[in-house]
C-alpha cells in the first residue's frame, strides 16, 4: 500500500487477474513483501493474535446464532440446548464465551505495548484512534453478548449498564427508554442486543481493515521508537513476522484451550446459570473482569452523573493521548522516569480491576481500624479505588504532558541496526 | 521491565478474581470428588446413588427441567451402558422413563391425558407452574436443580455442605418464622427448605451405607453431572488438543528459529 | 494476520533439506489442526440429540379404517399409513410384472402377513412434494406438483419421479401398533 510494489505475477493467468483485480498484489505487498522492523519483540505479536481472536469469535458466533433463540422465554433454554443437545455445542459455546476474555487479554497487552513504546505518537495518531474505536466497539459487543444467555448476571448487568445512561440530565431517561424499548430491560431489549451483537463484529472487522491500512501507510513502530532508515533495518513480513506471529499464536492458543477445556466457567459468574428473574437481583453484581477497572472508577465517584462521566472520561483519555504526550522521544526504553510512572500506571489499572471486583465498603486489610474519611473508612476498597482513579487521570492529564517537557531521556540510537548502546539492558526483550 | 509489570498486574488480577460477598455463610469443606482435575471422571455408581436420592427426595419439590430420561443413558451418565450407545434404546433408561407419568394430549379428542414416559421425555416437574410450586412450599420457590451445581458459588461442595449444614440456631439467632430453617452454609443462614436428608432415608441398591454424608455427596455429584454432562468429553478432547498444541508450538518455534537463524535482531 | 503456513518454506538459507523438513512439518501440523477444528463446526449442523431422540414414533393402527389413510408427522415429513382394501392389494400384486421405472414386487413393500398395511414416507421422490391419496391413473397417489402417478403399492408408474415412495424402517410391536424409525 505504500511505496512501489515488487509483486511479479508468475503465470499468464495471474497476470490476467492482476490487470483486473490486483488482489494477489495487495496480499503480496501487505503480508509478504511488507517491510517490518527487524527488532520487533513478542509484544508485537498481539496484532496477529487479535485478528485470530476476532476470527474465532465471528465463526463461533455465527454457529451459535444457528441454534440460539433471541427471546426472553427461550434464550436461557436455547443456550442450554446448545450445551446439551447440539453436536459439539458445548465446545463452540465455551470457545465463544472464553474467547471474549482471551480477546480482552490480548487487546489490553496490545494497548499497554502501544503506551510503553509510544506507538500513538506522530505519525501514528489515526492508527491509535482507530484502535481506540475498535476497543470501544469490542466493549459494546462484549456487553451485549453477555446479555444474550439471559441469566441473572446477564439481565441485571444490562439493567445496571443501561441505567448508567439515565444519569445524564434531561435526555437520560429518554435514552434509556429508547434503548430498552420499554420501561425495563425486557424482550425488546434482548432482541435488539442480539441483532447488534451480530452486527458489531463485522463493523469491528471493517475498522480493523482501516487500522491495518493505517499501519501499513505509516509502518510499524518498534522497540527503539526510531523509524527504519534503510533496507538493513527491516525484514520482509513473510517469513520473518509470519512465523514469529504463528509461534506466538500457538502459545496463546494453549492458554485459550486451558480455559475452554479445563476451567470453562472460571471467568464467568455462577449467577449466570440462574435464569433471569427481574424481581431478584444477585447479592453481588459485578461486570465481567475486563470491565472491572472502569466499574471501579464509576463507583469511586460518589455522584451518579460524575461517576458516569469519569468512566467515559477514562476511555476519553486514551483518545486524547497522542496530543497529551509532549515527549520528543517515542519509546520509553530511553525514558527512565516515564518507565517508572508507566509501571505504576499498569499496577494502578490492576488495582482498579481488583477494586471493581470487591464490595466498596469491604476493608482492604481485614480487622485494621482506620479513620472515617468523608463517607467511608480509609481502609476500604472505595478509598483505594479513589486513589487509583486519581492516579489514572493524573497519568494522562498531568504526568504524561509534564514529563515530556521536564525529563532528560537517555541517548536514542541513530538507527534500529546501530550497535547496542552501553547500559541498554532492555535490548533483548 | 514491561514484562515484570505485566506479571505483577496479572497476579493482582488473579488474586482479585471473582470475589463474592461472604456474608455470614461458612465456607464449604473441600470434597475429593472423582470428577475433579484434568483427568477426573464421574463415578457411575455414585451418580446412580445420587439419582436415587434426587428421585426419592429432591424430586418431590424440585423440578429438573433441562434433563430428559435419555440423558441418564448418555456417555458419562448414571445408566450409560456401552451396549446401547443410543440412550433411547437403553432398556434401563426406558424402564425408568416408563415409570413416569407424562402429560400429553389425546391424539383424537385433544383431552389432556397421562401416558407412560419415553426416553425423549423431560423429567416431569412436581408442580404445574411456579405459582403452584410457591403455594405448596410456604411461598418459597424450590429452584430448578438442572444447573444448581454450576449456579451456586462453591458448586457441588456447597450443595453437599448445605444438605449437611442444618443446626439448631445459636442463641439470639432464632428464625423470624417457623417456616425458616437455620443452616450454617446458606448465605443469610435462614432458608425455607427443611433438612431434606437423614441417615437411612434412601436405601442404596449397591449396599453402600446410607449416611447423611453419603447421601449429600452422592446427590451433589449427580447434580454436578446434570449441570455439566459433557465434562468427560470435554476433558478427553482437551487432552488431545493440548498435546497437539504443544507439539505444534514446538514445531513453529523450530521453524521460527531456523527462519531467523541468520538475522540479528 | 500471519498465516504461519504461507510461504514459510521459500526464503534462502543453508542446509535446505533439514530446514524444509521443519517448515513442512509445521505447515502440515497447521493443516491437520485446521482440519480437526473444522469438524465440530460442520458436525454441529447435524441433527441434535433431542431431535434424534424424537426420531421414532409409535402409532396405534386401530385408528385407521380400511381403505383410509392417515398422515402423521415423522421427522418433519409426512408419513402415510394406509389400510388397503383387498381390491387395492390385488391390483398391486397383479402389476408386479408390469414395466415400471423402479420395479419391485408388492410383497417387498409391506411386512409379511400384513399386506393391508402400507407405511410410506409421503414425499414424492421427484422433488419432495406431498402426493394426494387416491389420485392418478393407478389409484394410488398422484403428485400435484409435476404429475407423478403412484399405484396402490406406492410404486412410481408414470411421470418424472425416478423411484417408488420410500418405505421407512418400521416394525409391528403388536397387531395394532407400529413403531416407525
Amino acid at each position: 500500500m505504500s511505496g512501489h510494489s515488487t509483486y511479479q505475477p508468475k503465470s499468464a493467468f495471474t497476470r490476467w487477474i492482476d490487470a483486473r483485480l490486483p488482489v494477489g498484489r495487495l496480499v503480496w505487498d501487505s503480508f509478504v513483501d511488507y517491510p517490518t522492523p527487524r527488532n520487533l519483540n513478542y509484544w508485537w505479536t498481539f496484532g496477529g493474535i487479535l485478528s485470530l481472536c476476532l476470527g474465532v469469535q465471528i465463526i463461533t458466533g455465527v454457529v451459535l446464532a444457528m441454534h440460539y433463540t433471541p427471546s426472553a422465554a427461550g434464550a436461557f433454554n436455547s443456550v442450554e440446548h446448545i450445551m446439551r443437545n447440539v453436536n459439539y455445542g458445548w465446545l463452540i459455546r465455551y470457545i465463544h464465551a472464553n474467547g471474549a476474555s482471551m480477546f480482552f487479554i490480548a487487546v489490553y497487552l496490545h494497548m499497554f505495548r502501544g503506551l510503553y513504546y509510544g506507538s500513538y505518537k506522530a505519525p501514528r495518531e489515526i492508527l491509535w484512534l482507530l484502535g481506540c474505536v475498535i476497543y470501544l466497539l469490542m466493549m459494546a459487543t462484549a456487553f451485549m453478548g453477555y446479555v444474550l444467555p439471559w441469566g441473572q448476571m446477564s439481565f441485571h448487568g444490562a439493567v445496571v449498564i443501561t441505567n448508567l445512561l439515565g444519569a445524564f440530565p434531561i435526555v437520560g431517561e429518554t435514552i434509556t427508554t429508547l434503548l430498552w424499548g420499554g420501561f425495563a430491560v425486557d424482550e425488546p431489549t434482548l432482541k435488539r442486543f442480539f441483532s447488534l451483537h451480530y452486527l458489531l463484529p463485522f463493523v469491528i472487522a471493517g475498522v480493523v481493515i482501516l487500522h491495518i491500512w493505517a499501519l501499513h501507510v505509516v509502518g510499524q513502530n518498534n522497540p527503539t521508537g526510531v523509524e527504519p532508515k534503510s533496507k538493513t533495518d527491516t525484514l520482509p513480513f513473510t517469513p520473518y513476522a509470519t512465523v514469529k506471529d504463528g509461534f506466538a499464536m500457538s502459545v496463546f492458543l494453549i492458554l485459550f484451550a486451558t480455559f475452554v477445556f479445563y476451567m470453562p466457567n472460571a471467568l464467568g459468574h455462577a449467577d449466570n446459570y440462574i435464569p433471569a428473574d427481574p424481581l431478584v437481583t444477585p447479592a453481588h453484581i459485578v461486570p465481567e473482569w475486563y470491565f472491572l477497572p472502569f466499574y471501579a472508577i464509576l463507583r469511586a465517584v460518589p455522584d451518579k452523573l460524575m461517576g458516569v462521566l469519569a468512566m467515559f472520561g477514562a476511555i476519553g483519555c486514551l483518545f486524547a493521548l497522542p496530543w497529551l504526550d509532549t515527549s520528543k522521544v517515542r519509546s520509553m526504553r530511553y525514558r527512565p522516569q516515564a518507565k517508572l510512572y508507566f509501571a505504576i500506571f499498569v499496577v494502578v489499572c490492576a488495582i482498579l480491576g481488583l477494586c471493581g471486583a470487591k464490595l466498596p465498603d469491604d476493608p482492604i486489610i481485614p480487622g485494621l481500624w482506620s479513620p472515617l474519611v468523608i463517607d467511608s473508612p480509609l481502609n476500604s476498597f472505595v478509598w483505594l479505588s479513589r486513589f487509583a482513579t486519581l492516579y489514572y487521570f493524573a497519568y494522562f492529564l498531568v504526568i504524561t504532558p509534564a514529563l515530556g517537557l521536564t525529563e532528560k531521556p537517555r541517548p536514542v540510537p541513530e538507527t534500529i541496526s546501530s550497535p547496542v548502546l552501553p547500559g541498554d539492558s532492555d535490548k533483548k526483550d | 521491565m514491561l514484562r515484570k509489570v505485566t506479571l505483577l498486574a496479572a497476579a493482582l488480577v488473579l488474586v482479585g478474581g471473582p470475589a463474592f460477598a461472604a456474608g455470614k455463610a461458612k465456607e464449604p469443606a473441600d470434597i475429593a470428588f472423582s470428577f475433579e482435575g484434568p483427568f477426573g471422571t464421574y463415578d457411575q455408581a455414585q451418580l446412580q446413588r445420587g439419582y436415587k436420592v434426587y428421585r426419592e427426595v429432591c424430586a418431590a419439590c424440585h423440578s429438573m427441567n433441562l434433563l430428559a430420561f435419555r440423558n441418564l443413558g448418555d456417555r458419562g451418565g448414571p445408566f450409560y451402558d456401552p451396549k446401547y450407545p443410543n440412550a433411547n434404546d437403553n432398556p434401563y433408561v426406558k424402564a425408568i422413563a416408563a415409570e413416569a407419568q407424562i402429560d400429553d394430549l389425546d391424539g383424537e379428542t385433544g383431552d389432556p391425558v397421562k401416558r407412560p414416559g419415553i426416553p425423549a421425555d423431560r423429567f416431569p416437574a412436581p408442580f404445574p407452574n411456579t405459582i403452584a410450586a410457591k403455594a405448596s412450599n410456604g411461598g418459597a420457590l424450590p429452584p430448578d436443580l438442572s444447573l444448581i451445581a454450576k449456579a451456586r458459588e462453591g458448586g457441588p461442595e456447597y450443595v453437599a455442605a448445605l444438605l449437611q449444614g442444618y443446626k439448631t440456631p445459636p442463641k439470639g439467632h432464632e428464625p423470624a418464622s417457623a417456616t425458616l430453617h437455620y443452616n450454617e452454609y446458606f448465605p443469610g443462614n435462614f432458608l425455607a427448605m427443611a433438612a431434606p436428608l437423614a441417615a437411612g432415608k434412601v436405601e442404596f441398591d449397591d449396599g453402600t451405607k446410607s449416611t447423611l454424608k453419603q447421601q449429600s455427596e452422592d446427590v451433589a455429584a449427580f447434580l454436578m453431572w446434570a449441570a455439566e454432562p459433557k465434562m468427560e468429553e470435554r476433558k478427553q478432547m482437551g487432552a488431545a488438543v493440548m498435546v497437539f498444541l504443544v507439539l505444534f508450538a514446538g514445531l513453529l518455534y523450530a521453524s521460527y528459529r531456523r527462519v531467523w537463524a541468520n538475522e540479528s535482531h | 494476520m500471519a498465516d504461519p503456513a504461507a510461504h514459510a518454506a521459500t526464503p534462502d538459507g543453508d542446509d535446505p533439506s533439514r530446514r524444509d523438513f521443519i517448515h513442512i512439518a509445521a505447515i502440515t501440523a497447521a493443516g491437520v489442526g485446521a482440519g480437526a477444528v473444522a469438524w465440530p463446526f460442520i458436525a454441529q449442523m447435524n441433527p441434535s440429540a433431542d431431535t434424534l431422540a424424537l426420531a421414532s414414533v409409535e402409532y396405534d393402527l386401530t385408528k385407521v379404517e380400511q381403505g383410509m389413510q392417515v398422515t402423521i408427522n415423522w421427522r418433519g415429513k409426512p408419513l402415510f399409513i394406509r389400510n388397503r382394501t383387498q381390491a387395492q392389494i390385488d391390483a398391486a400384486v397383479k402389476d408386479d410384472g408390469a414395466a415400471m421405472p423402479d420395479p419391485q414386487p408388492d410383497a417387498e413393500r409391506h411386512k409379511d402377513g400384513k399386506a393391508e398395511w402400507l407405511v410410506l414416507i409421503g414425499s414424492c421422490t421427484h422433488l419432495g412434494c406431498v402426493p394426494t391419496v387416491g389420485g392418478g391413473d393407478y389409484g394410488g397417489w398422484f403428485c400435484p406438483c409435476h404429475g407423478s402417478h403412484y399405484d396402490t403399492s406406492g410404486r412410481i408408474r408414470k411421470g418424472p419421479a425416478p423411484k417408488n415412495l420410500v418405505v421407512p424402517e418400521y416394525a409391528f410391536l403388536s397387531d395394532t401398533k407400529v413403531k416407525i424409525g
